[in-house]
C-alpha cells in the first residue's frame, strides 16, 4: 500500500523519537552500569579503583537492605491491597445510577491531580500532627490520645497517603472497564434471579481480570518508585526506607556512588520484571 | 412497586457515592478552606469549617517572602515546554507508526513502553553527573529536557491509539486524488488528529506539573518549580498551616481544574491504549 517514498519518509519521522530514547536509556544506563563495578567516592578522592561486584555483595548484605525490601514490599504490597479492593468496589458503585454521578467522580479522581509534594505536607502536618492535626483532634474529641502517625504508625501513615493518591487511578480504570461490560448479560442474570453476590462473582469481577492486572502492573512500577511522599514526611526513617530512597540516599546524600549505582542496577532488574508482564498483556493488545 | 424499589436504590446509591467522594476530596477541600484562615484558626481545636474570618492574607505573604510568583513561572515553562518539545517529537514518530507500519512497528512501540519503567533511581548519578558536566543542574532547560524524555513513550502510544483510530481509507483516497505527503498531514489527518492531540498534551502537562523526582533533585534555587516550592516547606518555622495550605491551593488549582477535564484521556494514557 504504502509507497518506497513514504517509508522512507515514515522512517526519517520516527527517528528523532527512537534516537532521543536510546540515548537516555543508553547513556546513563551504561554510566550506572561502570560506575557500579568501581570505587566511586565523589567527595573522597572520586575514583579509587575497580572493584568487581565487590558494590553488588556489599549492597545486599548491609544492614539496610533487607529493612528497605521489607519495606517497598510491604507499601507496594498494602496500597495494591487497599486500592484494588476499594476501587472494584468504588467503579461498582459509581457505574449504579445515582444523582450528580458526574460530581462524585470528579470528587473521588481529584486526589489524582495533586502533586506528591503537597500530598505529603498536607497529610503529615494538617492530618496527622500529633498536636495540630485534625486526625488528632478528632482522637481527642473521643477521648483517645493521639496518634504519632509518622513515627508510631509510619508504615500505615505512608500507605494511607500513597493510597489516597492512587484509588483515583484504579477507579478510573476499573470504571471504565465495568462501563464495557455487556449490560444485556448483566440483566439478563438479574431476570433469571441471580443473586447480587453471584452476579459480582461470576460476571463482573472475570470481566473485570485484565483491568486489573494492567492495574496491578502499572501501580506497581510506578509505586517501586514512590518518593516525594517519603522525602517530605519521613524522610525515610522509622522502617519506611524503601529501596528507592536507600539508593537514593547512597547516591546523593552519602555520595557513595558505586554502592548506590549496584543498588540502582537492582532496581532496574525489579522493575523490568514487572514491566515484561505488562509489556505482554500490552502487546497482545497491540494485535488485535 | 418495581419504581418505589429502583428510586429506594438509586437514593441509596446516591448518598454513598457522595459520601464515598466527599471523603476522597476533603482533604483537598480542608487545604483550601485553611488557606483562607489566619494561622490560630487554622489549629483550632474544635475546627473551624466555614464561620471564620475569611482573608487573603496567606496568599500575600507566600507571594511576599518567597517570590511565588517564580516558582509558578518554573512550573508553566517547564511543564509546558517539556509538552511542546515532546509533542514535536512524538507527532511524527506515533504518525508514522500508525499509518506506515512496518513488520518492527510493535517491536518498537513496546521497547518505548519500556523505557518508561526505567526506575529514575537507577540512573539518577549519571543525570546528575551529566547535568553538571553541561551546566545543566538548577536551569530550566535542563530539566524540560529531562521530563519530556521520560513522557515522550506516553506521548509516542497515545498519539498512536488516537491515529490507529483514523480511519486508513480516507488517507487512500487522498491519495488517489494525488494529495503528496505533505498535504495529507496538513488537510487530511490534522483536522481529525486535533482531539487526540489535545488530549496527550493535556496528560502531559498534568504529569510534568506534578512530577516530583527529577524536579526535587536536580533543581536547587533558580529553577525550582512547584513541587520543589512545596516541598521547601517539610523544615517550617512557627505557624505554617495556612500558609503552607495557600502554596498548596495555588499549586493544585490549575492542575485540577485541567484535570478534570482530561479524565477519560487518562485512562487511555496511562495504560497505553491496554484500557480505553
Amino acid at each position: 500500500m504504502s509507497t518506497k517514498a513514504s517509508r522512507s519518509a515514515a522512517r526519517l519521522m520516527l527517528a528523532p523519537a527512537v534516537i532521543l530514547l536510546l540515548g537516555w536509556m543508553l547513556v546513563p544506563l551504561t554510566l550506572t552500569l561502570i560506575f557500579s563495578f568501581q570505587r566511586y567516592l565523589p567527595l573522597r578522592g572520586g575514583f579509587q579503583g575497580w572493584v568487581g561486584f565487590e558494590n553488588y555483595v556489599r549492597f545486599v548484605t548491609s544492614s539496610a537492605f533487607w529493612p528497605s525490601v521489607q519495606a517497598t514490599v510491604i507499601i507496594v504490597g498494602g496500597v495494591l491491597l487497599i486500592t484494588v479492593t476499594l476501587g472494584i468496589l468504588l467503579a461498582i458503585l459509581l457505574d449504579q445510577p445515582m444523582w450528580g454521578q458526574g460530581i462524585v467522580r470528579i470528587l473521588v479522581i481529584a486526589p489524582f491531580f495533586v502533586m506528591p509534594t503537597v500530598s505529603g505536607l498536607v497529610w503529615k502536618n494538617m492530618f496527622m500532627d500529633p498536636n495540630n492535626g485534625l486526625l488528632s483532634h478528632l482522637w481527642r474529641f473521643f477521648g483517645a490520645d493521639p496518634v504519632i502517625w509518622l513515627s508510631d504508625a509510619s508504615m500505615l501513615s505512608i500507605i494511607l497517603i500513597v493510597s489516597w493518591q492512587w484509588l483515583p487511578f484504579a477507579t478510573l480504570i476499573l470504571l471504565t472497564a465495568i462501563q464495557s461490560l455487556d449490560s444485556e448479560q448483566l440483566e439478563a442474570a438479574e431476570m433469571d434471579g441471580a443473586p447480587v453476590l453471584s452476579r459480582f462473582w461470576h460476571i463482573i469481577l472475570p470481566h473485570l481480570s485484565r483491568a486489573v492486572t494492567i492495574v496491578i502492573l502499572i501501580q506497581t512500577i510506578f509505586l517501586l518508585a514512590i518518593f516525594a511522599e517519603i522525602f517530605v514526611t519521613t524522610q525515610g526513617s522509622f522502617g519506611t526506607r524503601t529501596l528507592t530512597y536507600l539508593i537514593f540516599q547512597r547516591v546523593l546524600e552519602s555520595q557513595n556512588v558505586g554502592l548506590g549505582s549496584a543498588g540502582g542496577i537492582y532496581a532496574v532488574i525489579l522493575a523490568n520484571i514487572f514491566a515484561l508482564f505488562l509489556m505482554r498483556i500490552v502487546g497482545k493488545n497491540l494485535d488485535r | 412497586m418495581a419504581r418505589t424499589v429502583r428510586t429506594h436504590r438509586k437514593t441509596l446509591n446516591t448518598a454513598l457515592a457522595w459520601g464515598i467522594g466527599l471523603m476522597m476530596f476533603f482533604p483537598i477541600l480542608w487545604t483550601m478552606l485553611t488557606s483562607f484562615k489566619t494561622e490560630a484558626q487554622a489549629i483550632s481545636d474544635p475546627p473551624v469549617w466555614f464561620f471564620f474570618d475569611w482573608t487573603l492574607e496567606n496568599y500575600r505573604v507566600v507571594q511576599e517572602r518567597s517570590n511565588y510568583s517564580r516558582f509558578l513561572w518554573n512550573s508553566i515553562i517547564i511543564a509546558g515546554g517539556s509538552t511542546v518539545l515532546g509533542m514535536i517529537i512524538a507527532i511524527p514518530a506515533a504518525w508514522s507508526m500508525a499509518f506506515v507500519p512496518s513488520n518492527r512497528t510493535k517491536d518498537i512501540l513496546l521497547w518505548m513502553l519500556s523505557t518508561k519503567m526505567l526506575p529514575a533511581v537507577g540512573v539518577l548519578y549519571p543525570i546528575y553527573l551529566i547535568f553538571i558536566q553541561l551546566g545543566l543542574l538548577d536551569t530550566r532547560i535542563g530539566l524540560t529536557i529531562v521530563l519530556m524524555l521520560i513522557n515522550l513513550p506516553i506521548m509516542v502510544w497515545m498519539l498512536y491509539t488516537y491515529f490507529k483510530e483514523i480511519p486508513g481509507e480516507i488517507l487512500e483516497a487522498a491519495r488517489m486524488d494525488g494529495a503528496g505527503l505533505r498535504e495529507e498531514i496538513l488537510y487530511v489527518l490534522t483536522p481529525m488528529a486535533i482531539p487526540g492531540i489535545a488530549s496527550t498534551v493535556l496528560l502531559n502537562i498534568i504529569l510534568a506539573w506534578n512530577e516530583a523526582f527529577w524536579t526535587l533533585n536536580l533543581t536547587a534555587a533558580r529553577a525550582a518549580p512547584l513541587t520543589a516550592f512545596i516541598a521547601s516547606y517539610s523544615s517550617p518555622e512557627g505557624l505554617f498551616y495556612a500558609k503552607l495550605s495557600a502554596a498548596s491551593t495555588m499549586a493544585i488549582a490549575p492542575i485540577l481544574i485541567l484535570g478534570w477535564f482530561s479524565q477519560k484521556q487518562l485512562v487511555r494514557g496511562l495504560t497505553f491504549g491496554a484500557v480505553k
